[in-house]
């Protein structure tokens, strides 16, 4: 059990664990909505989230350092959809806006070093759970909006401008597909980066206490050089955690577009 | 893969929660927070343009009222000159007839003096010529004895004076 303990589990991490409501109170017929720890990381980057969001509203006309950041993310949503989507864009600036910071937030709560006090981050974003429902929403708010406005021209989204008449059934047919499989490439890249950046974190963390306990040869070959790459893979973890939450917010907009312009 | 591995056990609580507090997040910040946030920016750029508008309103305005003055300007000269040149113009006028009537009363002077004076002359030659042919007639008839008519010794006087 000594030896076991020793080793780390780079998968571990992942492991849902309820923390209550086991019972009868959120079990319905075998569906059990117990409070996890993900729910608990859902709930705390909400809980920052808003005390983030509620410090910029001090509404100032010369505003201080904070109302100056959440003004930030919200005029850079804004631009990045004003940017692809054009002037239609605006009224889902609070859809984007809450799915990029959410995310953001979640990416960067689960990279804390909150280990050395003894909580366990959890990054819910490395559940395709998680980041499917995220994409299935985005998904859902493209075709609503797609039908809601073209109708059933919207399937002229499948043939784009200038295709060959011979060419427009396998055309149509790929770019169809390609449009199914949107959902599953936007939840599936948050997902796989979030995922992959931790395992290997832990992998190296791993090398790294596997090496101190092997000795002093070794922790010098293996342990400090494990441990520089960690810290530069950390803060490569960082801009990852920023670029995967703005891809997703990105992508979700320029779905939104096609839905709004067709091509 | 604790993401496979615990599928079955978890979805129904990952999906829930995250659907009770992404909703939050949508509805409580995206909803509630955000567009109040916006509306702060758009307010701050709105009230920048306009002070922006109001400076440049207040410098065209300030332009042209100096165009104005410029030109008001100009035009005062213009005419300060024009009354310049036609005070002096006047003045050269009246200065002119002051000359011309003063010139005018000169040579009438003149005129009479000359008159005047060829009067006195003409009446003191004659009166030269008296004396003369008495004088000659006197002469004659000392030097000579003879009488000489005071006709003939005037015609004499006349001649030898009209050689002087």
């Amino acid at each position: 059990m000594a030896a076991e303990e020793g080793k780390v589990d780079p998968m571990h991490q992942f492991t849902i664990e309820p923390l209550f409501g086991t019972e009868k109170l959120l079990d319905f017929d075998g569906i059990n909505l117990a409070f996890t720890n993900s729910a608990m990381w859902m709930a705390i980057t909400t809980v920052l989230l808003t005390v983030f969001v509620a410090g910029g509203l001090k509404r100032e006309l010369v505003p201080g350092r904070w109302q100056m950041a959440v003004e930030f993310f919200t005029g850079f949503i804004d631009d990045m959809l004003e940017a692809n989507v054009g002037k239609e864009g605006r009224k889902y600036v609070p859809y984007i806006f809450s799915l990029f910071m959410f995310i953001l937030f979640a990416n960067l709560l689960g990279l804390m070093p909150l280990g050395v006090i003894g909580v366990h981050p959890f990054t819910f974003t490395s559940h395709f759970t998680v980041t499917g429902v995220l994409a299935i929403i985005s998904f859902a708010i493209v075709l609503v909006v797609g039908f809601w406005k073209h109708g059933f021209k919207f399937f002229s989204l499948f043939v784009p401008h200038g295709t060959p008449l011979p060419m427009v059934p396998a055309i149509a047919l790929i770019e169809f597909f390609s449009f199914l499989i949107r959902p599953f490439s936007l939840a599936l890249r948050l997902f796989v980066a979030m995922m992959a950046g931790h395992v290997l974190l832990k992998v190296l963390s791993s090398f790294v206490i596997d090496g101190i306990n092997a000795g002093v040869g070794i922790a010098a070959l293996v342990s400090i050089p494990s441990f520089a790459l960690m810290i530069a893979i950390s803060a490569l973890e960082i801009l990852v955690a920023g670029i995967q939450a703005y891809v997703f917010a990105l992508l979700t907009s320029l779905y939104i577009n096609d839905a709004e312009h067709l091509h | 893969m604790p993401q496979i591995a615990q599928l079955a056990e978890t979805y129904a609580s990952q999906i829930f929660w995250l659907l009770i507090f992404f909703g939050f997040t949508f509805f409580v910040i995206g909803r509630g927070m955000v567009p109040k946030v916006m509306d702060t920016v758009a307010l701050r750029d709105k009230q920048i343009a306009d002070d922006l508008a109001a400076a440049q309103a207040a410098q065209d305005g300030a332009e042209e009222q100096e165009e104005t003055w410029r030109q008001r300007e100009n035009e005062n000269r213009v005419s300060a000159q024009a009354l310049i040149s036609e005070a002096k113009a006047k003045g050269a006028a009246n200065s002119e007839k002051k000359i011309a009537a003063a010139q005018k009363r000169l040579d009438t002077k003149l005129a009479e003096a000359e008159v005047r004076i060829s009067d006195a002359h003409t009446s003191a030659m004659k009166e030269v010529e008296g004396v003369a042919a008495e004088a000659t007639q006197d002469i004659v008839q000392r030097l000579a004895g003879a009488k000489v008519t005071k006709a003939a010794a005037s015609k004499a006087v006349k001649e030898a004076l009209a050689h002087v």
